[in-house]
């Protein structure tokens, strides 16, 4: 590889916070031409942030911009779109496809870059008038096929195609660009077979012979390891190592990826959930179609008072677990509730057996941002359990007991030391951390037997993580209730749960005492990784 | 490419419906065979082209377009001051074709503006938009022509010296284009210059579909974000289609009504949106797909239904009124079934993804037992 040049891409003390929530703290980064740049780390790391903002996406721009410099051959750069980064030669597979379903593979490569015939009538009404130079397409696309080097059929719709082929067709649009000099992979194996994958790992070795910079985001190590020459390392937003390939090794990563020197840390020595508690929540061949997160064939037991924690990796299936039993999305299999079946695809039966869901999406499902926090707290223990409510006529006139509200409200703002200006006020005006609060004391006020717990700690700071899975812990202890909890962070999983189940591929591949070792866990989570 | 093997009986299902209503209806309606013939042929060349203007804004993914009324009153304002020029026959109705265009223009960008404003639910805002404007239209026409609008024939003033009749008379046009090159097979009149603007018709969406911008619709109709991100001009493609529409509709209504021979100035318009539409569905269309087959699948089932049905009506019930709100309420019964059918077909389209799923995960699980 030449060095003498300068580097293709450079990045200066990258910066980046979302309303203060430090999310990218000083990132220093070099590219040469032709370089394979492995970027890894644990959900939430910043990756997709930091590429993000190399792309020139919207949002970045709309949360108030990115500090530090961007120098892409030298020159300072700022994109302030997609489409100027471009411009400029950089391509991104995005791990959402991007393509039009009833299209075929060279429609899609060459979607909104068709090559044109010249004709008479566009010279009246303009160039959109012009028509499609089919046989151009079809050699364009073919060339951009043979350039990636992975044969894929291109006349084959998009939706009667398997999905590693699709993930190919968006490669081959990012090649098919002439301007094309780095190109950003996101999870693009995460979706492919064993095989597909191989033939990935050759095709990025050619785009790189071929002098295209490529940084290629996985959480399969091994391919990393072996098509990679810098392996970079991210974790809370900083960039923890950047090496030579040669010179790490998957335990190496893995250990600065979940960082931390944390061996045997646990704080769960007081904790006494024996080993023959009762099982009291059964679930058996659990599916659930939720996009981006399909659970299957998970079959998992959990005890009576315990804290169990799902971990595993984005879109593997670990949220598409509470969602599917709590009836969100389209389920089946058996759940079983102290012995009593809980029909699926119901929320109210759920609701009703005293479960209760803090859901992933607060600001969707969780909360109803324009109510008052009195609302919020306790509508769903109105609705579902009559609580708060003031009878009448022999329950015949149901009033809102306005004073109940008040009271229990203020109760889980003190406990949770819930930052607000009053009980009346609404809930989109607090800040994330805050608003999750309220999101646990509604389910708190439900007073519930069962208690699922969704990424609780997703995008909101440190201090408030961990005032809220103290609450977490202190609810269980204090009320018995069975927690189920749900995180991408091993690190939150392992200082709140007893047991910890590992999904990976849609299933379960494991589950460990929380005590286990970091590496243990990272082997399970990377098992069946689809 | 080949997709298209599997035969969709859902699909089929409106026009062999229609199929079996006309089989029934034809026989007791004793209408002679030439007469039928004679009937549908003078229909096709009436409505095909006002129905082919629905055909785009379903590929740009707008759904029916319920605002194609706007383009029939553009046409109808037009054929009025022609009408009052005194300028007759086929010029008269190009000249009204050159003024029908801009207004048409004019409404299909307000229109469109407002679809992109109501994402998903272009049908409903389009069919009430037809409602308002007809509000504008009637302003026009009852009070504006007239006083501001120089009108100079009485006949077609009302007496009281501003407003269109009810009734405006075409005579002077009345089947001239039909009639220009027609041609009569065993009794039946075709009228070849009217089939030959909509054979070419026709030629023009086959061919606008091969251009950039119905390419561009085509991946907008399928995918908003997907089309934005690749940096085509959502909003603007969608109201381009929706301006096709307008323009081409009220080039059709100057069609229809030059076949009619009059124009019903108040109500003309108002069924032609749901007729047409009606008419597409029967032919086999959806919401989401619809081909030049399907419009002429379409006009003939379902013009044949309206011609056989009020005289079947009469015949079994001896009230000729029966068949009149048959056909009118099986129009819109199309309608309902076509948008019912559409979404049962979007959640089938989901749970068979599930369905697919839970199989999956049988056929793992004997397999493990088999092992």
């Amino acid at each position: 590889m030449d060095t003498v040049n300068a580097p293709l891409l450079k990045l200066q003390g990258i910066k980046k916070d979302f309303f203060g929530n430090q999310v990218l703290t000083d990132i220093n980064l070099e590219l040469r031409a032709g370089e394979v740049l492995g970027l890894c780390g644990e959900n939430g790391a910043g990756k997709s942030t930091l590429m993000k903002i190399l792309f020139g996406a919207a949002d970045i721009a709309e949360t108030g911009g990115y500090g530090g410099d961007i120098f892409l051959d030298g020159e300072k750069v700022s994109f302030s779109s997609p489409f100027e980064a471009i411009a400029a030669g950089i391509g991104m597979v995005h791990q959402e496809f991007s393509l039009i379903p009833g299209f075929d593979a060279t429609e899609n490569i060459l979607l909104n870059r068709e090559p044109e015939k010249y004709n008479f009538i566009s010279e009246i009404f303009g160039k959109r008038l012009n028509t499609l130079d089919r046989a151009e397409m079809d050699k364009r696309a073919k060339e951009s096929i043979e350039k990636m080097g992975v044969a894929i059929d291109r006349h084959m719709m998009i939706n009667t195609m398997p999905v590693g082929h699709k993930q190919f067709t968006e490669i081959a649009r990012e090649l098919s660009k002439e301007q094309l000099r780095l190109l950003i992979l996101d999870e693009p194996t995460a979706v492919l077979t064993e095989k597909e994958a191989e033939a990935l790992l050759d095709s990025i070795r050619g785009m790189s012979e071929r002098g295209i910079s490529v940084i290629f985001i996985t959480h399969r190590l091994q391919e990393i390891l072996s098509v990679c020459n810098t392996v970079a390392v991210m974790r809370d937003g900083v960039l923890v190592e950047c090496e030579k390939a040669e010179n790490m090794t998957v335990a190496s990563i893995t250990k600065s990826m979940v960082g931390r020197s944390v061996e045997g840390r646990t704080n769960n020595a007081a904790r006494t959930i024996s080993e023959d508690a009762p099982t009291v929540l059964k679930i058996d061949k659990l599916w659930v179609d939720m996009p981006g997160e399909t659970v299957r064939n998970v079959s998992l037991e959990v005890k009576k008072g315990e804290i169990l924690g799902i971990g595993g990796l984005a879109g593997q299936g670990k949220l598409g677990i509470p969602n599917g039993i709590m009836g969100l999305y389209e389920a089946g299999g058996n759940v079983e509730f102290e012995g009593k079946i809980i029909p699926l695809n119901n929320p109210r039966a759920c609701l009703d057996s005293s479960f209760a869901f803090v859901s992933e999406d607060r600001r969707g499902v969780g909360l109803l941002l324009d109510e008052s926090l009195e609302w919020n707290v306790a509508f769903p223990a109105m609705q579902i359990q009559n609580k708060f409510l003031k009878k009448y006529l022999g329950g015949l006139i149901k009033w809102r007991d306005e004073k109940a509200i008040r009271d229990v409200t203020g109760k889980y703002i003190d406990e949770l030391k819930i930052k607000c200006t009053g009980t009346k006020q609404n809930a989109r005006e607090l800040s994330g951390g805050n608003q999750q609060k309220v999101c646990l004391a509604k389910a708190f006020a439900l007073e519930p037997q069962l208690l699922f717990v969704s990424e609780p700690t997703r995008g909101i700071d440190v201090g408030a993580k961990a005032l809220v899975l103290d609450a977490l812990r202190k609810f269980n202890a204090e009320s018995g209730v069975t927690v189920v909890m749900v995180s991408s962070e091993l690190e939150e999983l392992r200082a709140t749960c007893d047991r910890i189940a590992i999904v990976s591929g849609g299933r379960i591949s494991g589950i460990l005492p929380a005590a286990a070792s970091v590496e243990d866990f990272g082997t399970l989570m990377l098992k069946d990784v689809v | 490419m080949n997709n298209k093997k599997k035969f969709d009986f859902r699909q089929a299902s409106v026009p062999v419906m229609f199929i079996i209503i006309c089989a029934i209806c034809i026989p007791l309606s004793g209408l002679s065979p030439k007469m039928l013939i004679n009937e549908i042929v003078t229909r096709m060349g009436r409505n095909s082209f006002l129905i082919l203007s629905l055909l785009i804004p379903i590929m740009a993914g707008m759904g029916l377009n319920f605002g194609m009324t706007l383009g029939a009153m553009a046409a109808e304002i037009a054929l009025i001051l022609v009408c009052d020029w005194q300028i007759v026959s086929v010029p008269g109705m190009i000249l009204a074709a050159i003024i029908s265009v801009p207004i048409s223009v004019l409404l299909g960008i307000f229109c469109g503006n407002i679809l992109n404003r109501a994402k998903g639910r272009e049908m409903i805002t389009s069919y009430i938009m037809s409602f308002f404007v007809n509000g504008i239209y009637q302003l026009i026409v009852l009070y504006l022509m007239g006083k501001v609008i120089p009108i100079k024939h009485s006949s077609i003033k009302l007496p009281r010296g501003y407003g269109i009749r009810n009734t405006v008379s075409l005579l002077s046009m009345r089947q001239k284009l039909d009639n220009m090159l027609a041609i009569n097979i065993a009794g039946v009149k075709i009228p070849v210059l009217t089939f030959i603007i909509i054979a070419i018709m026709c030629l023009i969406i086959v061919w606008f579909r091969k251009t950039k911008l119905g390419q561009d619709m085509r991946a907008v109709g399928q995918d908003m974000e997907v089309a934005r991100d690749a940096g085509i001009e959502v909003e603007k493609t969608r109201i381009i289609s929706i301006v096709i529409s307008t323009v081409l509709a009220g080039l059709g209504m100057i069609i229809y009504l030059q076949n009619m021979g009059n124009i019903a100035t108040y109500t003309a318009h108002s069924q032609i949106g749901m007729f047409c539409i009606a008419a597409l569905l029967v032919g086999g269309a959806s919401v989401d797909k619809a081909s030049i087959g399907n419009v002429f699948l379409g006009v003939v089932l379902f013009h044949t239904m309206f011609i056989v049905a009020p005289r079947a009506g009469a015949y079994i019930t001896g009230d000729s009124m029966i068949g009149e709100y048959f056909r009118v309420f099986v129009s819109y019964a199309v309608i309902t079934v076509a948008l019912i059918m559409y979404e049962t077909n979007k959640r089938k389209a989901k749970s068979a993804a599930s369905m697919e799923l839970a199989a999956a995960q049988d056929s793992e699980d004997s397999k493990k037992s088999a092992d």
